[in-house]
């Protein structure tokens, strides 16, 4: 079957079963090999992308009930702001080890960061404990998403000071 | 295991420049012909290690494999420091495995900074010296009149200046300094090392870049899953080919291993570092083969170990546990005597469960094998071995097998085995294409090598001034022949061997169809919760504080043989010293069911004490609420942002397996089957983990194992302090921990 997909703003005509798991879509017929897997059941988050700005296990989806949302993935992500500040704060914190999990954990975060703009620390557990790091840099992890809130809210706060 | 395997390694190629380096490691290959006509406006390679570019941009090979230990960072750091760069020209570019170019080419046992901190500087500092040389030469002034900073050569007297980039063709043609005899910096003038450097692929991790073993794509290459018998080293007899062969997509179904045992397939049930039996199958898609794997029915025959369980290897350990051990591994004056005379007498059993690594990526290869030569991408820990292990599989010469070593998606010990590799390689060749073999979560949990499960039945005494006097242990654990299962062992010289004068230690082994092998401090994982909680239980037995009672026990300071090299009892107290300080031990009060335990343990030559701070809710759920760690490896913490990662990751790995994790053996197989039954930790069981190093005048040691294992007895401690019930099983079960 023949599908068009918005990817990151991008059409991709793929020629899959209808019944493949977005997340196979996504790495082996659009080469976008940034969204993991990790678990194949939704257990473990390595392969969270966004589907109409939800987070969204990619390998829970199956490609024909995607139709013409909007998908973005960990290669999309820098072109909003929350996910271009996660970048930053994940670099500048130097948060992964083996860095396999961390695609997922990013777009699990932007999420959050997108409906919460200052999510307390139990907010941060219950929205990331779906994302597994084998690694455990889970306190980067933290530290990350609440720089990137800072600084989101002071991107946004500062017009009106100024 | 690994040491051996580095410090054996002959130079094989006359112009490879061999050397024993102070410490007692060898110095690595360096010089390459056939590169010094590096004209100008190309890149000049130096080395096997550097090449500089006009641009002046450096690139520095990374030799080792990427698991998350920061290596592909931390090498090239030792190199550029000496070079005197700046960090900002560097480039960091994966070697392929080499084995003629470099040494030591694997990720294991906390080694690359041992075997590397010399080496790599020397690297650095004799291309530094070429470099000045070649701009000595063009100025004809005298080199001691050139100096060197960020990437260039200076000559003071005349103010002239030229970039390395410059000289970079020049010095290509010089003669290789002797390693031995080019000048280190003092560490004072350390300019990269000792100084937090980001690691060099995280701006690929962030944005999704293709780094890892998965992600590799090859033209025309095609995917395969393979099915393995679910029993241990069971065997394929038959399955129902001709109807997975018509299912879309699916190009290939054979199996490998029917019938006759084939000469290369993985020998025993111990040792499945090679082709097991199974089915493979080969689609155009991972999905469609994984799809079809589905449809598959297999007969399989399971062969003598299919009986096996974890509750059966339980009832046999408790049987045995009385009885006098099959092997004495020890046996100093006289315990039995002693325990009877002793003031305090504690018995106690402790168990803890086979575990699996559950790399987060899963076990995958990449293989392209044509007539007699064979490429292969692969997130190897241990690619050489990989490298001889697929030639011998394929009857291919060593030579032809090339191996790209790719980013890895975690390691811990399970990539040291490379059975996912030949795999690769035996499906591509009988399928004639290059195939990339991925497992799934299943398969990754059911066909490991685990850190074996183990049964340790204690009696302690201590004398009436709280002095241990007598230790006897009996250690029930895996083996065959009188010969410890991969990781199942105990060193007759482990502490408190030498500190008690009555000790005996004794094993007996059972024998099992479990595969098993290294995870994360092999065997001390396991050990330090066992030999460390019983020594806080004759502490509490003596009435003593915990913590002293560890610094008394070490008595004075000194190199002890055993836990591996041998180590020193004033490196171990100066870190239960620092812990104590930075924990504010005996000095806080806590609210009723929270208490502080302390741990201690010497592994893979890093000195690491822990006190952890845990409250036991009344239903018996354990928050920890801090952590603190006193690690000594040494003089010099190379990359510090790295190294408080690595540290805060590896205790927290050990909460996990403490809080989480067991695998269950029933009919011979695994139960678990994904992250529901077998579950790292989550980021809601972090605690805060607060990382002090004690730096001590010691030559710089490694760091991805140490801090893991007294993480878990500390724990343990903690909960008794807590609630004065002893954990003596792991995983923690919260049912024991309930109120009243």
């Amino acid at each position: 079957m023949q599908y068009t997909l918005n990817i990151n703003g991008k059409k991709h005509t793929v020629d899959v079963d209808a019944d493949t798991p977005l997340l196979w879509v996504l790495r082996d017929a659009a080469d976008l090999k940034g969204t993991k897997f990790g678990c194949g059941i939704g257990l473990c988050g390595a392969c969270t992308v966004h589907v109409d700005g939800e987070a969204v296990h990619s390998c829970r989806m199956r490609v024909s009930s995607v139709g013409e949302s909007a998908i973005t993935t960990i290669e999309g992500i820098g072109a909003t702001p929350v996910g271009a500040k996660l970048q930053k704060a994940w670099l500048e914190i130097d948060v992964p080890q083996c860095g396999y999990c961390q695609a997922g954990q990013i777009m699990t975060a932007a999420a959050l960061l997108a409906r919460n703009k200052a999510p307390t620390d139990a907010e941060i557990e219950g929205a990331m404990d779906g994302n597994l790091c084998r690694c455990a840099t889970y306190l980067r992890i933290r530290d990350a998403i609440k720089q990137a809130a800072r600084e989101t809210l002071g991107a946004a706060a500062a017009p009106k000071g100024a | 295991m690994l040491q051996e395997t580095v410090m054996r390694q002959p130079s094989r190629r006359t112009f490879l420049k061999v050397s024993a380096a102070a410490g007692g490691g060898m110095l690595i290959s360096f010089s390459l012909p056939g590169i010094a006509d590096a004209a100008g406006g190309k890149s000049a390679t130096l080395n096997a290690y550097v090449r500089i570019a006009p641009d002046d941009i450096v690139t520095i090979m990374a030799k080792n494999p990427e698991i998350g230990q920061g290596v592909k960072t931390m090498l090239p750091m030792l190199i550029a420091e000496e070079l005197d760069v700046d960090w900002s020209q560097v480039r960091s570019k994966q070697a392929d495995l080499d084995t003629d170019l470099y040494e030591g080419q694997f990720a294991g046992g906390s080694m690359a900074t041992p075997l590397n901190w010399e080496p790599m500087r020397r690297v650095g500092a004799a291309t530094r010296q070429m470099l000045v040389t070649a701009a000595a030469k063009t100025w004809k002034v005298s080199e001691s009149e050139c100096e060197t900073a960020s990437g260039q050569v200076h000559h003071k007297p005349s103010g002239r200046t030229l970039t390395y980039g410059a000289l970079a063709s020049a010095a290509a043609k010089l003669p290789v300094p002797d390693l031995n005899s080019v000048k280190l910096k003092d560490p004072k003038d350390f300019k990269i090392i000792g100084h937090s450097t980001r690691g060099v692929d995280v701006p690929a991790i962030v944005t999704g870049k293709p780094l890892f073993g998965i992600d590799t794509d090859v033209p025309g290459m095609l995917y395969a899953v393979f099915q393995k018998c679910p029993v241990f080293g069971g065997r394929v007899v038959s399955a129902n080919l001709e109807v997975i062969k018509k299912l879309p997509g699916v190009k290939h179904a054979f199996l490998v291993g029917a019938g006759e045992k084939l000469s290369f397939m993985a020998e025993g049930a111990m040792q499945q570092n090679g082709l097991s039996s199974g089915v493979a199958i080969v689609a155009d898609s991972w999905w469609r083969a994984d799809k079809a794997r589905r449809k598959l029915e297999v007969k399989w025959d399971e062969g003598p170990t299919a009986q096996q369980s974890s509750e059966g290897f339980a009832k046999q350990a408790a049987a045995l546990g009385p009885k006098t051990p099959a092997k004495i591994l020890r046996n100093d004056g006289d315990a039995a005597g002693a325990l009877k005379t002793a003031a305090h007498v504690v018995e106690a059993a402790y168990s803890y469960p086979f575990i699996a690594h559950a790399t987060l990526e899963p076990m995958n290869c990449t293989a392209h094998v044509q007539g007699d030569k064979a490429e292969l991408w692969a997130p190897s820990q241990n690619p050489e071995s990989g490298r001889k292990l697929v030639a011998q599989t394929l009857g291919l010469d060593e030579k032809n097998v090339l191996v790209h070593m790719t980013r890895i998606g975690g390691g811990f010990g399970r990539r040291l085995m490379n059975d996912y590799m030949v795999e690769a390689a035996y499906i591509s060749k009988v399928a004639g294409a290059p195939v990339k073999l991925v497992w799934d979560r299943t398969d990754d949990i059911q066909h490991d090598f685990y850190r074996p499960a183990g049964w340790h039945f204690f009696k302690g005494g201590v004398d009436a001034d709280g002095r241990v006097v007598a230790w006897q242990q009996h250690f029930v654990t895996f083996g065959s022949n009188g010969k410890f299962a991969s990781s199942a062992g105990l060193d007759p010289r482990a502490f408190p061997a030498g500190r008690v004068p009555n000790l005996s230690y004794g094993a007996t082994m059972m024998e099992s169809g479990v595969p098993t092998g290294p995870l994360r401090a092999p065997g001390d994982n396991a050990l330090a919760f066992v030999f460390q909680s019983f020594i806080d239980e004759l502490a509490h037995a003596a009435g003593k504080d915990p913590l002293q009672f560890q610094i008394d026990l070490l008595g004075k300071s000194e190199m002890l043989p055993g836990n591996g090299a041998g180590f020193n009892t004033g490196r171990v107290r100066g870190v239960l010293e620092k812990v104590r300080e930075i924990s504010g031990w005996g000095k806080r009060r806590l609210p009723a069911r929270s208490g502080l335990g302390v741990a201690v343990y010497y592994s893979h030559l890093g000195y690491t004490a822990e006190v952890v701070e845990v409250a036991v809710a009344a239903n018996g759920f354990v928050q920890i609420n801090k952590v603190w760690v006193a690690c000594d490896v040494g003089s010099q913490i190379i990359n510090p942002i790295a190294a408080e990662n690595m540290a805060q990751g590896a205790v927290l790995d050990g909460f996990g397996a403490a809080l989480n994790q067991k695998i269950t053996i029933r009919n011979g197989r695994v139960v678990e089957e994904n992250f529901d039954g077998f579950e790292p930790l989550r980021l809601s069981q972090a605690a805060p983990v607060e990382v002090h190093f004690v730096k001590t005048d010691n030559s710089p040691t490694g760091l991805g194992e140490p801090p893991l294992p007294p993480a878990i007895p500390a724990l343990c401690n903690a909960i008794f302090a807590a609630t004065g019930r002893r954990i003596r099983s792991l995983p923690i079960d919260p049912a024991l921990l309930k109120a009243g």
